[in-house]
């Protein structure tokens, strides 16, 4: 028996040398903001086309690119979701590793919101009340001071007289990053604090200077106030489910999904909507991407078509079922139509 | 202990004067600090068995409504212009009306079939009716249609699921107080949906496809199942009791009758023990680098995660299977020698067939741990979403992509849509009721065929 069992399992693992060559499935990686999106687009593509429904792993976007540079072949995957750009030095690994081209497609924006509890109080923030909630060191009249804010009231009396407690997206989300851009360094400039970060920043050169400032915006307290969050927004929701008073960070999408649950925050007096992020009022917004391996289009059955399926009007589109799931359509969606088609590959970073 | 040793040698010459019968202060001590121990036991199981009843409950009563599903039941006339406009039936033509066309019949077809129940739909718009309907339907009435088209023309029954939210109002995930603040659905929807239950159109039944049907994505939670998890899970555990049965048992045998007794073989005792206890994600880089980089398996195939499991299980495996080995009374191989057995016929006719019980319940154990394992299938891409089924196990289906049932667990709780978590907690129950049975299984042979001496 136990010769038999041996000899079974020898050849299945010869069998599985030789069919690994081929692959009939389309396959995907990368940013677990860009998940749900290529889920309703592979399955839908699954079911309309003679083709297999592509398999799609979330796991981040860095990693993901980082998937797609190890290599062209069967075993290597075809795209790479990405909810931030490529980076110059994921280029270069994709070049060191004979990738090759790479095509990039910008299908649409997500929006980043902020939310709390839907029976408690409403919020109706600046970017500079959400920095002088978490940020390490405020302005405070004319002086940097270590952030001791400990109510929203105490710096905005239009704010609840609530405890604070932000609950920030963790460093490895590509959210972080336009987390601190457009809501962090903004209201860093808003208060005025970014100027005083700059008058005593040291530095070669201006450029220098202004980074450390930046730097120094982004530094947030650590005194239990603001809490990063590594996990996905179900953990964000569940910490605000147990802490009533928390404002988290959310996607759109997640929001659209959990409106009962969820009461969100007004930016600058406008409401997140995919119609207020389309016409650039609600600021805080970043694009999604896909990047494609060319190499790949005509060696793997379906990629060409997927691709145009993805960014064709009646999924990507202003009335397709990504935008009614939460993704704010990209205007110039036409002119990503066109680059698909004729597999114009990415021009290099600036 | 001490205490006791202690407090006997200077309370000596009083004990001897007393009765037994009447407790000495010291005696009093000890007996009260036995209650304690005991209470402390007690209370430790108490906690340990409440914990696990919080488990249980906290899943069944979130999972347990995943097995029910509500289905909407209407009459849709196939009208043959839409679904094939060029009129020729041929199959390449009809491919070009998308799930999109079939979805816009559907929803023309429910909104006629309500006027024709005589149900007012009141206050709910054209686009609420449409809500009701599964974005699953269209794409399985797509199927059948094209599959047949000889059904065009004609007036079907059509049974497909309710979304998400109204499944949710009849299980009482949604209510009237969530409704008014959820912006996907309305109260008016929940007051339409209660007559059309009346109205026999929404049924609420036992949900077979929660087994059967394939991963769904974010937008049609209700479609959801476990189909392609319990099939790679299935696979998985087929190879891995294939690869790990000769591979444990030949190491075993040999470490435990034949190999000498050396520094060599104690290194290799130690590291067994030390590979038990690596954990297992270590085990998924490991799979990365050999088999799929380096011996250029394909992806999410359950045989890469088959092969990686059987690393992680092997130790375990040998571990248990040199204990059933070594349990064999020596008398046995001696009596075995003694009529004349070589030592391999010995061991092959003899000491494994008495120790094979003692395997097998270790190896259905190490395979239920592999069984629950989400960590080594991360890295080698079965954690991922597959919409088709993989092919049979004679047709290179082990091969194919597959997740596997922690996995499914794990992509459903991070999903957005809430009723993802009642089909997380329900992927957990079958989950549960899979290693219930290989447990079950390990103690029946263990109970059976076990032999002592």
């Amino acid at each position: 028996m136990t010769n038999k069992m041996l000899t079974s399992a020898i050849a299945m693992i010869a069998l599985s040398a030789g069919a690994a060559a081929a692959r009939d499935q389309v396959q995907i990686t990368g940013s677990s903001t860009v998940l749900p999106y290529s889920t309703i687009v592979a399955e839908a593509f699954g079911e309309n086309f003679d083709f297999p429904a592509p398999v799609v792993e979330g796991g981040g976007s860095g990693a993901g690119r980082a998937k797609m540079c190890e290599g062209v072949g069967p075993n290597t995957v075809d795209i790479a979701n990405s909810s931030s750009r490529i980076t110059q030095r994921d280029l270069d690994t994709c070049a060191a590793n004979g990738v090759g081209e790479v095509m990039e497609v910008r299908f649409g924006y997500d929006g980043i919101v902020f939310a709390s509890d839907v029976n408690g109080a409403e919020f109706a923030f600046t970017p500079g009340d959400l920095y002088n909630a978490v940020a390490g060191q405020v302005a405070k009249d004319g002086a940097i001071v270590p952030n001791t804010y400990a109510q929203w009231s105490e710096f905005n009396t239009n704010l609840p007289a609530q405890n604070i407690l932000v609950l920030s997206p963790g460093t490895k989300h590509g959210t972080r990053e336009v987390y601190d851009e457009r809501v962090i360094l903004l209201g860093c400039k808003e208060t005025g604090a970014y100027d005083l970060f700059l008058a005593v920043a040291t530095g070669d050169d201006d450029r220098a200077k202004q980074r450390a400032a930046n730097g120094e915006c982004t530094k947030l307290r650590t005194d239990g106030r603001n809490v990063d969050i590594d996990g996905d927004y179900t953990e964000t929701l569940a910490r605000l489910d147990a802490d009533k008073d928390a404002v988290g960070v959310f996607g759109l999408s997640f929001y659209q999904n959990n409106t009962d649950k969820l009461r969100v925050a007004t930016m600058g007096g406008v409401v997140p909507s995919t119609e207020s992020i389309a016409s650039g009022e609600y600021p805080v917004s970043r694009p999604l991407f896909f990047y494609v391996k060319t190499a790949h289009l005509d060696v793997i059955p379906g990629l060409q078509e997927y691709v145009e399926f993805f960014v064709s009007d009646d999924m990507a589109g202003p009335d397709g079922p990504l935008a009614q799931y939460g993704l704010v359509s990209d205007p110039e969606l036409a002119a990503t139509q066109a680059m698909v088609a004729d597999r114009t590959p990415m021009a290099p970073l600036n | 202990m001490t205490d006791a040793t202690a407090g006997g040698m200077s309370a000596g010459p009083d004990r001897r004067s007393a009765s037994l019968l009447t407790a000495d202060p010291l005696m009093r001590r000890r007996n009260a600090a036995e209650t304690r121990f005991r209470l402390y036991g007690v209370a430790a199981i108490m906690i340990s068995l409440s914990m696990l009843f919080i488990m249980l409950w906290t899943i069944f009563s979130d999972g347990v409504s995943a097995f029910r599903q509500t289905s909407l039941t209407m009459a849709v006339t196939l009208d043959a212009e839409r679904l094939d406009p060029q009129g020729n039936r041929a199959r390449d033509d009809m491919m070009k009306v998308t799930t999109i066309g079939y979805t816009n019949l559907l929803n023309d077809a429910l909104k006629s079939y309500m006027e024709a129940r005589g149900i007012d739909t009141g206050e709910v718009s054209d686009r609420e009716l449409s809500a009701f309907i599964s974005r699953d339907t269209p794409a399985q009435l797509r199927n059948q249609v094209i599959a047949n088209p000889d059904m065009l023309g004609q007036t079907i029954e059509v049974k497909g699921f309710a979304t998400g939210r109204i499944d949710g109002y009849f299980k009482g995930r949604v209510t009237r107080e969530t409704a008014q603040v959820d912006t996907n659905i309305s109260v008016a929807q929940l007051e339409l949906a209660d007559q059309m239950r009346e109205a026999g159109i929404l049924t609420v039944g036992f949900n077979w496809k929660f087994l059967t049907n394939t991963d769904a994505s974010d937008q049609r939670p209700e479609a959801a199942g476990l189909g392609i998890a319990i099939i790679g899970s299935a696979y998985m555990m087929l190879l891995v009791a294939v690869f790990v049965l000769p591979i444990g048992v030949a190491a075993s045998i040999y470490l435990e009758e034949f190999a000498p007794k050396n520094r060599w073989t104690d290194l290799i005792e130690v590291n067994i023990s030390n590979l038990a206890a690596v954990p297992s994600i270590v085990y998924g880089i490991l799979g990365l680098a050999i088999f799929i980089n380096f011996a250029k398996f394909p992806q999410s195939s359950p045989l890469v995660g088959a092969l990686v499991l059987t690393l992680m299980t092997l130790p375990t495996i040998i571990i248990a299977t040199r204990a059933a080995i070594r349990a064999v009374p020596p008398s046995i191989r001696d009596a075995a020698l003694g009529i004349g057995a070589s030592k391999m016929q010995t061991v092959f006719h003899h000491v494994l067939p008495l120790a094979a019980p003692g395997i097998l319940t270790g190896t259905i154990l190490g395979l239920a741990s592999a069984l629950g394992e989400t960590a080594p299938l991360l890295l080698i891409g079965m954690v991922a979403f597959v919409a088709n089924y993989p092919s049979g196990p004679l047709e290179g289906g082990m091969l194919e992509p597959a997740t596997a049932l922690p996995v499914q667990v794990y992509s459903w709780a991070s999903r957005s849509d809430p009723a993802f978590i009642e089909r997380s907690s329900g992927a957990i129950i079958v989950l549960l009721a899979f290693l219930l049975v290989m447990n079950i299984i390990a103690i029946v042979l263990r109970r059976r065929f076990e032999r002592r001496w």
